[in-house]
Order: structure tokens, then C-alpha cells, then sequence
């Protein structure tokens, strides 16, 4: 009885993730190395292609933080060999960072706007452009209805938009299938050396559409996502000796 | 297809031209004058003060004992050149290829534009007709050669316009001075009695040489047709250029529409044809107010798709005033690239690469609302400075000529301008234990470097900088330097970016 209501559910789930635009992923799609523990958190567990997220910055550490790990998430992206989009007012990213991450610069295009206004239409714009890798927008503040003719332009277009949204006090409601906020922590070496060691986040899932939020601490090593397991707590590593 | 010439001779062009800008002066004797070794000699005359005796040449003093009560104008240099320009400039309407023939005429190459206005009589008409209009006192000829048609403008007594193939007949009875001769030559030909064409044009050849000089042949040449003459034309030619002549000035947005169509197909279809697509066209429109209008748009990747161009013209169509109206429409392609023809891909992949049309389409359609100087693509330069180890890319199809590199760490972001920190540090050459930022005090604890970097000396000079890349207390990664060499006060610490 147990057993059959759990059936029933999980179908009728099924059938709403359906219902909602949320496909079964298709046989051979790879999904982005070393994301797995939190690919688990979306419906369907696989990592949503052809949508919005947003990521939530409120300086520019995390911004810089961000940035690497769409980057990351990027670079799953663009291997079929397609182009991306980095439209900003700004436009303080350093291309040649994003090499580290497996993205090659030299496929990125800057768009840079002078009013966030023309952000959102160039956004819009070059959602519709199917066969786009990537269309990443800097904006501050982004009301529902201009999220939802995002959503709609992607849902034909099926490319994967960020919103880096740099102003955390207009936080609205919004179409978003995803808010990630993206801090960086201390990184560590093996065997206690002296340095910087990879980057490493903590990747929090506030809001997912369908899924379930959640946090997880993720490094970038040789150029893949790598979970870091929860060590033993030890204390920091000493601090570099001087003198 | 023969060649056609008119040639235009503003008779009194300089005078007329203040007649028209001074009304009062229509009645009066009035001269242009400038100093000539220390004189004054009368430059232009008008119809008034010709007819009373005052040619060009004359000294100012002369011709004021002639005509007491004339007017004598300081002449301006290089008004005429100026006058003219603007002239030929308003005769495009008849001709596409015109040049100027100093000092005081226009030269057209009308070959294959007189059907236009039913048949060359017509056509010379209303080119005269609509000068005299305005004011100038004009002559005009058309004949097979400039030479011919200058000669016929100028000392023609018969008809203006000179057949096919005619053009020794008509020249026969005019002076030496119409085949346009040195004064040397005219005044020994006036000498030997040579009075009209008709007398020296059946000498040999070899005795005119000996005689007067090659020159005197080539001009004779050229009269005649023999030898070619180069004009010197106002607009070069444009080759990738569609013209539009309206029946009725067209006023409304529609008819601007249908214009353009009507261009853009005209030029695609020649663009296709040639294996060749536009980079930039410019659409301008000449008013019936003598206004000339113009826009521009540009593409990323060049094209000859109609549609697609259409699309950039109807944004600035907006902006395009016809004003009482737009009589000529031409659209000129200024800048035009090959394109390799394009294999159909039997199988496609799914990405959208930079070669796509569809991006190619998507950034001029960017471009032509924010400018396309706010559209980048970097590509890398192998220089170790951190603002200089990459350069924009000229086109979507550049490739990178060195790969990327990530042996050292360089930053997510990177300020424009490096901004000033506060540091404490113990020790020469180690990265400091705390830095203060924008009233924030950062503890370091871990750090790399430092990774020296030289200034390009030969470029500029300046400090060399030391990086570290450094982490506080809470895991927040930045990319500071120091500029120059570690000492007690003057060793400036910087901020220049922030890792991922």
C-alpha cells in the first residue's frame, strides 16, 4: 500500500515536472563534471539547460567569486563550440581569467551597454538567438514582468542565461529557475603548503524552481568541479611563517 | 556605347554669384579686382561692366576712368573653385560623373543618362534652363570629347550639340583658341596667320610638332577624339552604388521603405552575383530643398541578405527627415568584403559558433542600437602587462594568434585603474600581513608571489610592479602589487583585481 502510494506520487510528480517545461534529460547528455551533489537538488536531477539563473552577489568578492563559477558551469556549456554573450555596464571582467576555467576568451563577446536599461534588451535580444552557449547579463534591479519575457524568450531559444544581480536590496520576485549566491572560502593545500590554493566556494542554492534549496562546498581543480568532503575539522593551516 | 560629354561655361560665374546674394548690385557695373604686382587688375566683370569695355585684366584705375560710377569688389581667392564645387555638386542630379574645369566651368560624362530625360536636346535644356533660373548666365555644349564640347561652349556658333562622330566638322571654323592652347602657342599661331582651325588642322603632323610643341597635338588630339583625356571627377566613381530618381518628391516613411527595397535589391542582387557582400552602406537622400541626407548602417559579417539589411535601415528610417520631399535616393555601399561561398552542412552542430549568421545577424542588430564600438572580442597578446596582454579583436572571424595563458593566476575581475591601499608589512619583498581597502581591514593569510612584471620599457616608462595574490581571513582572494622596489616610504601598494 506503502509502496503504491509512493508510485502514485512520484508519477504524478512526473507528470507536473512535464507539465511545467522540465524534460526527462535526453539519452547522452553529459552533465557538467563534479556537479553531481548539487545537480540532485533540480527536478529531474539534471542541471537546467535552457533557462535562467540568477546569482546573487553583494560585493565585488563575490561577484569575482560568482564569475568563477559560472564560468565553470559555462564551460559544460560551450562545448559544442558555441558562442557567449557577456553583456554589462561596467565591464570590469578580465578575459584572460576565464581560461583558467576551461572557457576559451576569445569566444566570449562584450557587449557593454551605458544604461542597465539596454542591458535587459540586449539580453532579451540575444536570448532569442538560438545556438548561443551562454548570455550572461550584469544587472541591479530586474522587475517579474521583464523576467518573464527572459523566460519566454528562452523557453524557443532553449539558451542558458545568467543574471548576475549586483544590488542584493532589489531582490524581487522573478522567473528565475534558480537564485545562487556564490562566497568564497578559504582555500587549502595538501600536505599544509604555503600559498593560495584553488579556488574554492561555498555555492548556496536559495531558490529553486521544482527542487529543493540546499548548500555545498565546491573547489575548482584541474579544471572540473571537484566536492570538498568534509574533513576532518582542523584547524586553519598555520599562518605562513615570516621571518 | 559612344562617350558623351557636356560641358558647361559660366560665363560671368563669380559676378552672378554676388548678383544673386546682393540683389541691389543687379543694375550696377560692379568688378572683382585683386593686387597683382602691386596693381589692381580687374579678375571678373558682369554683363554691365563687359559691355562697356571692362574685361578680366584691365587695370582697377582703367576701368574706373571708363566707368566712373563702377564697382569695384575685392575678389576672394578660390571663391570660383568653391562655386563651382558646390555646382557640380547640385549637377549630380544629371549625371553621376562630373568634374570641374577651371577656372569657370563643369565638365559631365553623360554618356547613357540623355534617354533619361528624352534625347540630348531636352537633356542639355533643362541642365540650361535650370542654371540660367537661378541666376548664372551659362553655355553649354555635348559632344563626343571634352575637348570638342569645351570648344563648342565656348565659341560655337551653330548648335550646341555635336553628332556622333562630328566633331572635326565643328570644330573647322573656330579659333586656335578653343582647342584650349598656351598663350605662347595662341599668340604665334595668331602671328603665322593661322585664324581658325580649319587652316592648320591639314598640316602634317611632324610640322605642327616641330612648330608649336606636343602639347599643341595632344590638345588637338584630344578635340578630336584620338587620344583619351582623364577627368578628374568630383566623386570618384562608387562602384557598388543603386540611384533612385523619384518621379514625385517622396515624403512619408512608407515611400522611404519602398525606396530602400527597391535599392537594396538592385545592390544585392549585384553583391550576390560578384561573390561579394556589404560591410557599411550609406542611404542618402537628396531634398527637394537641396538638403542632402543622409544614414548609415553596418554589419559584422558582410552580406548581400536583403532582408536583413532592410531590417538595419528600418531602424534609422525614423531619423531620416524628407522634409517637402526627397527627389534622389542613392545607396552606396562603401565598404565591401568577399564572401567564400558557403557549403550547405549536411549535418549541423547544435552550437552556435562565431561564424554563425545567425550571431553575425544578432550583433549588427546590437550594434546599430548601441554602437558598435561597445561590441568586444579580445583576443590574446603576448605581452606580460595585465592591461596589455590582451587586444580587441577586428572581426568575428579573427583568430587568436597565441593561445591563452594560465600559468600564472590572473584575476576574475580587474579594475580599469589600480586603486591605493593602506599595508603594514614586516619584511622587504614579502607580501604584507594586512592591508586596509576602502576602510576594511584584510588579514592576510596566505599568499603567493610575487611575480614581477616589467614595464615594457621601450613604450614606457615606469616602475615594475610586484603581484601577490593573496587571501584573508574569510577566503576572499585579491591581486595586489607593489609598485617599484620595497623602501620605507615611497613603496606604494595597489589593488588591481579580484580572483574568482
Amino acid at each position: 500500500m506503502e509502496q503504491l502510494k509512493r508510485d502514485i506520487i512520484s508519477r504524478l510528480q512526473k507528470g507536473i515536472l512535464l507539465h511545467q517545461g522540465f524534460n526527462p534529460p535526453a539519452a547522452g547528455v553529459a552533465s557538467v563534471v563534479g556537479l553531481e551533489p548539487v545537480e540532485a537538488a533540480f527536478p529531474n536531477a539534471v542541471f537546467p539547460i535552457g533557462a535562467i539563473h540568477e546569482f546573487i552577489t553583494s560585493s565585488r568578492e563575490q561577484a569575482a567569486a560568482s564569475i568563477g563559477f559560472m564560468a565553470g558551469l559555462i564551460s559544460g556549456l560551450a562545448k559544442k563550440g558555441g558562442a557567449c554573450l557577456w553583456i554589462s555596464v561596467s565591464g570590469k571582467l578580465f578575459p584572460p581569467s576565464l581560461a583558467a576555467f576551461n572557457v576559451e576568451p576569445d569566444r566570449m563577446i562584450f557587449i557593454d551597454v551605458e544604461r542597465e536599461k539596454d542591458v535587459l534588451w540586449a539580453m532579451e535580444e540575444a536570448l532569442k538567438c538560438e545556438g548561443l552557449a551562454a548570455v550572461i547579463a550584469e544587472v541591479g534591479g530586474i522587475s517579474f514582468a521583464q523576467s518573464r519575457r527572459l523566460q519566454l524568450a528562452v523557453e524557443s531559444s532553449k539558451v542558458t542565461g545568467f543574471l548576475l544581480r549586483n544590488d542584493p536590496r532589489r531582490l524581487g520576485t522573478t522567473t528565475c529557475v534558480a537564485r545562487w549566491q556564490i562566497t568564497p572560502l578559504p582555500s587549502e593545500l595538501e600536505d599544509e603548503l604555503p600559498g593560495v590554493g584553488f579556488p574554492r566556494w561555498h555555492v548556496d542554492l536559495l531558490r529553486v524552481r521544482n527542487g529543493s534549496p540546499g548548500n555545498w562546498k565546491l573547489e575548482w581543480v584541474d579544471r572540473r568541479f571537484v566536492p570538498v568532503e568534509e574533513k576532518m575539522e582542523r584547524m586553519s593551516l598555520p599562518e605562513r611563517q615570516i621571518a | 556605347m559612344n562617350n558623351r560629354f557636356v560641358s558647361l561655361w559660366f560665363r560671368h560665374l563669380t559676378t552672378d554669384r554676388l548678383t544673386l546674394r546682393r540683389p541691389e548690385l543687379q543694375q550696377l557695373p560692379f568688378v572683382f579686382a585683386a593686387p597683382v604686382r602691386g596693381r589692381k587688375v580687374v579678375t571678373a566683370a558682369n554683363p554691365i561692366a563687359e559691355a562697356q569695355g571692362i574685361t578680366a585684366g584691365t587695370t582697377a584705375a582703367d576701368a574706373m576712368a571708363i566707368v566712373p560710377d563702377l564697382q569695384v569688389i575685392d575678389d576672394i581667392p578660390g571663391q570660383g573653385a568653391k562655386l563651382l564645387k558646390a555646382l557640380g555638386e547640385w549637377c549630380i542630379r544629371y549625371s553621376p560623373l562630373i568634374a570641374i574645369d577651371l577656372p569657370d566651368g563643369l565638365i559631365l560624362d553623360v554618356s547613357g543618362c540623355a534617354h533619361l530625360w528624352g534625347g540630348e536636346r531636352d537633356y542639355l535644356k533643362e541642365i540650361v534652363t535650370r542654371l540660367r533660373s537661378k541666376g548664372y548666365d551659362v553655355r553649354g555644349a555635348i559632344a563626343d570629347t571634352v575637348g570638342t564640347a569645351w570648344a563648342v561652349a565656348r565659341f560655337g556658333r551653330v548648335k550646341p550639340i555635336i553628332g556622333p562622330g562630328e566633331q572635326a566638322n565643328a570644330l573647322l571654323s573656330l579659333s586656335p583658341a578653343a582647342l584650349r592652347l598656351e598663350p605662347v602657342t595662341l599668340e604665334r599661331l595668331q602671328k603665322l596667320g593661322f585664324y581658325s582651325i580649319r587652316s592648320f588642322i591639314g598640316i602634317r603632323r611632324s610640322m605642327l610638332r616641330r612648330r608649336f610643341g606636343q602639347d599643341f597635338l595632344l590638345r588637338l588630339d584630344q578635340a578630336l577624339g584620338n587620344e583619351n583625356e582623364p577627368l578628374q571627377l568630383l566623386h570618384p566613381v562608387e562602384p557598388y552604388q543603386e540611384r533612385l530618381p523619384c518621379l514625385e518628391p517622396i515624403r512619408t516613411a512608407t515611400g522611404i521603405e519602398i525606396a530602400i527595397k527597391m535599392l537594396l535589391e538592385k545592390l544585392c542582387r549585384r553583391l550576390q552575383s560578384e561573390g561579394k557582400g556589404l560591410r557599411t552602406a550609406i542611404l542618402r537622400g537628396y531634398r527637394v530643398d537641396g538638403q542632402m541626407i543622409q544614414t548609415d548602417i553596418g554589419t559584422n559579417c558582410a552580406s548581400y541578405h536583403t532582408d536583413h539589411l532592410f531590417k538595419l535601415f528600418e531602424l534609422k528610417i525614423a531619423l531620416f527627415e524628407p522634409d517637402l520631399g526627397i527627389e534622389l535616393f542613392t545607396l552606396e555601399a562603401s565598404k565591401i568584403e568577399d564572401i567564400p561561398p558557403e557549403q550547405e552542412a549536411l549535418w549541423s552542430p547544435e552550437g552556435c559558433g562565431l561564424a554563425d549568421a545567425r550571431l553575425a545577424q544578432l550583433l549588427d542588430k546590437l550594434a546599430n542600437k548601441i554602437g558598435a564600438g561597445n561590441i568586444h572580442r579580445y583576443l590574446p597578446q603576448e605581452r606580460y602587462w595585465p592591461e596589455q596582454s590582451l587586444k580587441p579583436a577586428l572581426s568575428l572571424k579573427d583568430k587568436p594568434s597565441a593561445t591563452w595563458r594560465t600559468a600564472r593566476p590572473r584575476p576574475s575581475l580587474l579594475l580599469s585603474k589600480p586603486e591605493r591601499i593602506e599595508v603594514t608589512s614586516l619584511i622587504p619583498d614579502y607580501p604584507p600581513m594586512l592591508f586596509i581597502y576602502k576602510g576594511e581591514v584584510h588579514h592576510i593569510k596566505k599568499a603567493d608571489g610575487p611575480e614581477r612584471i616589467e614595464r615594457e620599457w621601450w613604450l614606457d616608462e615606469g616602475p615594475h610592479r610586484d603581484y601577490y595574490q593573496v587571501e584573508d581571513q574569510e577566503g576572499r582572494r585579491y591581486w595586489l602589487f607593489r609598485s617599484g622596489h620595497y623602501s620605507e616610504e615611497q613603496s606604494q601598494w595597489y589593488i588591481h583585481g579580484f580572483f574568482a
